[in-house]
């Protein structure tokens, strides 16, 4: 059956994918049951591909124009008036005194104009009133830093044009639902480079298998249950190191880089290196059955049978904290990107949030009626989809805590992820599901389908790829999906096509960079914040960290003195004579504080009198 | 002891006349001054000593002495006394010596005008009763004090113009220093012409130079002479010249190379063979010269003698070379040194031969040059001024004067004869004394003379010279001084109209930057209302009673699911169980009415929120299809028999809740002023009175979210990192945060943002000398005030501003 795919261009050809049209491809249409109108609205949803925006044809101008077309029939007149406007006011602009040698002027004075909607797009926070005049110190400070804030927002949004290329989607015939196109079919549409990318390792002897992708794209981990541990470039297809670690095998988990991989195994955490080297066994670690590694702050996040929630800091090799959770075994584990708060799934329907600097979790949601199987939070952290024992699929706002959507999918989804352009992945049983835009409009039907060999036991969507990876009980299979990953990476954060020394560079710089996990908060902008805490708080949280309170008064214990003088009585006596003193400094200064307070206020009755009341013939006999 | 005094005395006379002899002797060799000052004193002691009173003045003083000893005043000195006061040398005798005298007694003789002599006596008299005495002084503090006083006003009032600069400086984004620094970048050519002045000594001398010599320097246009040369001279001639020119440069490359080769050859034959040769040569030439150009024959011989002149002006072939000295030692015992050093001698003796020149030339020679002995030195300099103007060794003097002087005294060329007349003079005598003398016994005193001639050369040269050049250096400061006064207030001004230029083009980019910003945030995106703070206070019965609700609500919805599954169409569920049933739109329309009209979260719509079935294009081989539905829904209840899950977290959330809460605190004391005991409770007023009751705490963040429990807990961690105080210029926490809202790393930002935001508050260029600020950079910062300050933000302004600063522009332009 042939199909027409829609183009998903990216910025390197050789690597990246390109679907090319072929001839006899017969063209399908998606078949959704929402409306069309509502579709329209939201971007990554669009029917049709818009090619990407290239700087000349973007301007302001066509952004406002669009918008009067629709409203207004006839638009011919208008464009010219406008740029006869723009041509006025760049004279006026260029033209202001600055006479040019050659005696021409510029055609486009000033700088080139900005689109809004980018602009928008890195507009940080709001702006504030100016302060009145007179405060010039702090009207200079205001000034200055609102117009370095400005310069970013202009400077980001003109190199925004650098990141040109968008994502495409699979479209189906007209009756033709794209979920049932099968991988074959995409693969044989689609260029020799991009059809590799669907490929399947059969893997039956060591059970069903767990995965990971490195954050660059490159890499796969793949670790099978009764102990096989390998990992590969899965694009060249290079096998980097394989080994069976005669343990059942947990989980696996990349570290922040290609270089060191972590392994759960049946009782201890194992860290290897990229060749199978076994590096560190550690100890503190047992029973995990499931890790989260955030990057930026360098800590392995560890769910275990026992309950605990535990942070290993790799940069140092220091267990950072070990939470009990006090919920029993922890199988569900997830990671907010934007926040790096770990999300645990429990038995009992709910799921927690934690940081590594409290032993309670922050939020506790309850989701599910049954127990939690599978969590996954979207990149921007603003959703997360949960998926339960009462068979259902969730969609939460995390900012508010309100459920969005509710699926009932009949055999529940036991894995979850979510790609980096939003699309879901589920898994029931052996088929593996993808949803496109669950938390907009509700959706019936998945965007694609697949069937795995055996029962799906990891899915994972790779970075910087339209792939899907999914780990079964025969094995592993790369699924290809148009659409999910972010057509445009940041050379400087992930890079997958760095070299040798790139990558040492970058992580020198990320470790530079790393940040302490005593920031990680719900709110990750907290710290440009200012601590409204009180005097108290601060202090008996000093009080906490130093175990003592620095500022208490020392207990007056009387000295001894011989022949007699050091008799009870006496010291009793004594420590009256230091509590009386004691006492007489605080009614002395309570005193004077009532007496200042009251002469302030008398003073400001009386400025208020004289302000107020006009002088009476009487005020001549006042003293 | 008067003895011994008066032995003193004559001892003293003695010293001093001994004194006296030795001023005498040694006026010999003092100057006329000393003289005539010993002579003065001479004078004076012989006055003193010759009146003739001297013995009965030393009797006298005897007296005294002798009386003193006596009385209490043992110690009084012994005083001199003037012979005058006895004895008046113009026969006045000084009568009345202790007797007061009155003022009104010195115009005594004045009797000519009565009237006026008795309006001043009058006068007098009332100045003398005037008893008004002058008031004393201040007293030494006091005075201090005033001094300080004013002192410190006058400082203060030199330091307080500094005021604006200082505020200036501290307002600054960035300061650089050295100060008065070109700004770095390009620039136009425009501003690079027009703005550059000489600064530094080396250029102006270098500018003085060009101006002299009439070279352009503003506009590199040609100069006058260089037009009419143009004018004057076609393309071809002009061709035809540079041509010859570039033969003539040519040639002269090729000698010069061989001259150099030919200097490189050491052979000392050679050499003297080629000097025989171009001996020679330079003979037959001569000879033919004076045959055929007899002038030019003359030249040469002009020629000749100033090469003898300077030869005998040197010391060469005189034997005062080492190589002459070593065989000066050597010519006792050695002939052939001997006979070497005769050869030099002979030569020198042929060199310095004196001339036969007419008797009356040399007489008038002679005055002449004694005249002009210090004008020859001077016209020298005269000489060597216009042909090379590097080397006149007075730099950096205003050309305009030189000008003028040159104009002043036009360059004659005076008549200069160049054997001077000392050296004619010396030339006699030596021949005159040539005949007696040996040649050893001549060539010392020549040597001699010619050393006392150089130095009295020496002397009357130095002071002229000396006088020029401090006139010149004088000269020199001053007008330097006055070109960089003039050239730091051009410069400063034109910086000023740049700055302000600038500015007027920075403000005009903020306000278009503002309109565009505005017109952004006008519209801005309808935010979905979110958060806890928008739903209305919920009671907690309400709560509870939600409680039962919920559980029932779920099996509702468990059973409605059993029946819709069947159902092929996309169904949906009841949402509350008053409502109907309707389809997915119209029921999430409604649903949204709702949320307008209650903005409340019921616990019930949250937690039994309807599910969309979705349709699976692939079943999944592990669970069978909708046949199960009624057995799936017994297995789900027989999981979760036990465990009632939201009943539980319920009661969680109620427990956190009542934790949370402050616990009243009871201070009752149970037997404090009535009866206690086992079973007895203190009584209610007591009680009511000893319990201290808390303020609730504020509400909590998850009041409205049923499903939801957050912890109330502090996150001191990050407190740690937080700002805890505001700084100094911020008065409210919400302008110090929007401040750091923007990121400023790499990782956000361009390369060039983040260079501009995290420019250094100071910088310094690396080796330049940082100096204090100098007064002039007042009188400019003063001109910046009026124009503006740095930051401007009204875009009205802008480009007024622009033109008056270009108006300034203009202004100086035609000054220049």
């Amino acid at each position: 059956m042939p199909t027409a795919i829609k183009p998903h261009r990216r910025r390197s050809q050789p690597v990246g994918m390109t679907y090319q049209f072929l001839p006899e491809v017969k063209k399908y249409t998606t078949k959704m049951a929402a409306s069309g109108e509502t579709m329209l609205k939201k971007p990554h949803v669009g029917k049709k591909r818009k090619p990407p925006t290239r700087y000349w044809e973007g301007t302001e101008e066509n952004g406002k124009n669009d918008g009067k077309k629709q409203k207004e029939g006839d638009n011919n007149k208008q464009t010219p008036q406008q740029n006869k406007k723009r041509t006025k006011e760049g004279g006026k602009r260029g033209g202001a005194g600055e006479k040019i040698l050659s005696g021409k002027s510029d055609p486009f004075p000033g700088s080139a104009p900005v689109p809004e909607e980018k602009l928008k797009k890195f507009k940080r926070g709001e702006k504030g009133e100016l302060p009145p005049r007179p405060q010039y110190k702090l009207r200079d400070v205001v000034v200055r830093s609102e117009a370095a804030s400005d310069l970013a927002q202009k400077q980001n949004a003109r190199y925004d044009l650098m990141l040109p290329e968008d994502a495409g989607f699979l479209e189906g015939d007209e009756d033709e639902d794209t979920c049932t196109i099968s991988q074959d079919d995409i693969a044989d549409a689609v260029d020799i480079t991009a059809g590799a990318k669907y490929f399947n390792l059969t893997l039956s002897q060591f059970g069903p298998y767990r995965l990971d992708y490195s954050k660059t794209g490159r890499h796969l981990l793949l670790g099978g249950r009764r102990g096989h541990v390998t990992c590969l470039d899965w694009q060249s297809k290079q096998l980097m190191c394989e080994m069976n670690v005669m343990e059942t095998v947990n989980d696996v988990k990349w570290l922040h880089s290609e270089a060191l991989f972590a392994v759960a195994q049946k009782k201890w955490l194992y860290i290897y290196d990229n060749k199978g080297i076994e590096l560190h066994c550690i100890r503190k670690f047992n029973d995990v059955l499931r890790m989260q590694f955030l990057p930026y702050h360098f800590l392995l996040a560890t769910a275990s049978a026992t309950g605990f929630l535990q942070y290993l800091d790799v940069s140092v090799g220091k267990e950072v904290v070990a939470i009990c959770t006090k919920a029993g075994r922890l199988d569900v584990m997830a990671h907010n990107p934007h926040n790096a708060i770990i999300h645990l799934g429990h038995s009992n329907g709910t799921v927690t949030l934690w940081t590594p600097n409290q032993r309670e979790p922050l939020v506790k949601m309850l989701c599910h009626q049954g127990g939690v199987r599978s969590v996954a939070v979207d990149k921007t952290g603003t959703y997360m989809v949960t998926s339960g024992m009462d068979k259902k699929l969730k969609v939460y706002d995390i900012r508010s805590y309100r459920p969005l959507q509710s699926y009932f999918l009949p055999a529940g989804a036991s894995c979850l992820s979510l790609s980096q352009r939003g699309l879901l992945s589920a898994a029931t049983g052996d088929i593996v599901q993808v949803y496109r835009d669950v938390w907009g409009t509700p959706v019936t039907k998945p965007y694609m389908a697949h069937r795995a060999k055996g029962s799906v036991w990891g899915v994972h969507f790779c970075p910087f790829e339209d792939v899907l990876g999914v780990g079964h009980g025969e094995g592993f299979t790369s699924m290809v999906v148009p659409g999910a990953g972010e057509p445009n990476f940041d050379g400087l954060d992930a890079n997958p096509y760095r070299s040798a020394k790139q990558r040492q560079e970058w992580e020198v710089k990320a470790l530079l960079e790393k940040i302490q996990p005593e920031l990680i908060g719900l709110d990750p902008s907290q710290l440009s914040q200012v601590d409204h805490s009180t005097w108290e708080q601060r202090h008996e949280d000093r009080v906490q960290a130093l175990g003592f309170d620095p500022l208490a008064k020392e207990k007056f214990t009387p000295r001894l003195k011989t022949k007699g003088r050091s008799s009870s009585g006496k010291v009793e006596k004594r420590k009256k004579q230091v509590a009386h003193e004691d006492q007489r400094d605080v009614i002395r200064q309570t005193v004077e504080d009532r007496m200042k307070i009251d002469k302030e206020r008398k003073e400001k009755e009386k400025k208020e009198a004289a302000a107020a009341g006009q002088k009476s013939a009487l005020d001549r006999f006042r003293k | 002891m008067a003895k011994s005094k008066a032995a003193r005395k004559s001892g003293e006379t003695m010293k001093m006349k001994s004194s006296r002899e030795m001023v005498v002797q040694g006026m010999d060799d003092e100057d006329e001054e000393e003289l005539q000052c010993a002579l003065a004193d001479d004078i004076i002691s012989a006055s003193e000593d010759e009146g003739g009173s001297d013995d009965e003045r030393k009797h006298c003083k005897l007296l005294e002495a002798i009386s003193s000893l006596g009385g209490k005043k043992r110690k009084k000195l012994t005083e001199r006394s003037e012979a005058s006061i006895q004895v008046s040398e113009f026969t006045v005798n000084a009568e009345g010596e202790g007797d007061k005298i009155n003022l009104s007694d010195l115009i005594g003789t004045l009797d000519k005008t009565p009237s006026a002599l008795i309006k001043t006596k009058k006068q007098l008299k009332n100045l003398q009763h005037n008893q008004s005495t002058l008031e004393t002084p201040l007293t030494r503090k006091e005075t201090e004090r005033i001094q300080r006083e004013v002192a410190f006003e006058k400082t203060s009032k030199e330091v307080s113009r500094w005021q604006s600069v200082v505020l200036q400086n501290q307002k600054a984004e960035q300061l650089v220093f050295p100060l008065n620094q070109e700004p770095s970048g390009p620039k136009r050519i425009e501003q690079v012409v027009a703005g550059w002045k000489a600064q530094t000594p080396l250029e102006q001398e270098i500018f003085s130079l060009l101006r002299m010599n009439k070279q352009p320097l503003h506009d590199p246009v040609l100069t006058p002479t260089e037009e009419a040369s143009l004018r004057a001279m076609s393309l071809e001639e002009a061709k035809i010249r540079r041509a010859e020119l570039q033969k003539a440069r040519v040639l002269q490359s090729y000698y010069e190379a061989k001259a150099k080769r030919e200097r490189k050859i050491k052979s000392k034959k050679y050499h003297r063979v080629q000097k025989k040769v171009m001996r020679k040569e330079y003979l037959k030439q001569f000879d033919e010269m004076v045959k055929t150009d007899p002038a030019a024959a003359l030249e040469e011989l002009k020629k000749m003698e100033l090469s003898r002149m300077k030869e005998r002006m040197s010391l060469k072939h005189q034997n005062s070379g080492k190589w002459a000295k070593s065989k000066a030692i050597m010519a006792k015992y050695d002939d052939g040194a001997r006979k070497a050093m005769q050869k030099q001698l002979e030569v020198n003796k042929d060199l310095t031969l004196k001339l036969v020149i007419p008797a009356d030339e040399d007489e008038e020679d002679e005055e002449e040059s004694a005249e002009t002995l210090p004008d020859f030195v001077n016209d020298a300099e005269h000489i060597l001024d216009q042909v090379n103007p590097w080397m006149r060794g007075k730099l950096s003097t205003d050309p305009m004067v030189q000008e003028e002087s040159n104009r002043l005294d036009p360059p004659v060329v005076r008549p200069r004869e160049l054997g001077t007349p000392g050296e004619g003079r010396d030339d006699q005598e030596e021949d005159e004394e040539q005949m007696e003398e040996t040649e050893e016994e001549a060539l010392l005193r020549g040597f001699e003379e010619r050393r006392k001639l150089r130095q009295t050369e020496d002397v009357e040269v130095a002071p002229m010279s000396m006088e020029e050049n401090d006139d010149g250096k004088k000269a020199e400061i001053l007008e330097i001084s006055d070109d960089n006064e003039e050239a730091v207030e051009i410069s400063d001004d034109e910086e000023a109209v740049e700055i302000s230029d600038d500015e007027a083009g920075l403000s005009k980019f903020t306000s278009l930057f503002h309109g565009l910003v505005n017109n952004h945030m006008e519209p801005p995106a309808d935010q979905p209302k979110a958060g806890p703070g928008v739903g209305q206070g919920e009671s907690p019965a309400l709560l509870e009673e939600g409680l039962v609700r919920v559980r029932t609500l779920e099996d509702v919805e468990l059973l409605s699911q059993d029946v819709s599954a069947s159902d092929p169409a996309p169904l949906t569920t009841t949402q509350t169980p008053g409502t109907e049933e309707t389809d997915t739109q119209s029921a999430t329309q409604q649903a949204d009415k709702k949320r307008k009209r209650k903005k409340m979260i019921d616990p019930n719509e949250v937690l039994t929120k309807e599910a969309k079935v979705i349709k699976m294009p692939l079943a999944p081989t592990a669970v069978e299809d909708v046949e199960g539905k009624e057995e799936q829904r017994v297995i789900i209840k027989e999981a979760f028999a036990g465990d009632d899950v939201i009943s539980d977290f319920l009661k969680d959330k109620r427990k956190q809740e009542e934790a949370g809460r402050p616990k009243v605190i009871d201070l009752t004391l149970p037997g404090w002023g009535e009866w206690g005991g086992l079973g007895l409770q203190p009584s209610r007023s007591k009680r009511k009175r000893f319990r201290v009751k808390v303020a609730p705490p504020p509400p909590r963040q998850d009041q409205k979210l049923p499903n939801i429990i957050i912890s109330e807990k502090r996150d001191s961690s990050i407190a740690a990192h937080q700002v805890c105080q505001l700084p100094f210029p911020f008065e409210n926490p919400t302008q110090f945060e929007r401040t750091i809202r923007s990121p400023v790393g790499r990782t956000w930002n361009t390369q060039n943002t983040v260079q501009k935001i995290t420019a250094p508050k100071v910088v310094t260029q690396l080796g330049a000398i940082i100096e204090p600020i100098a007064r002039e950079y007042l009188i400019k910062d003063n001109r910046q005030a009026v124009t503006g300050p740095s930051i401007n933000l009204e875009s009205d302004q802008g480009p007024q501003k622009k033109r008056r600063s270009q108006q300034k522009k203009k202004h100086k332009r035609k000054k220049n």
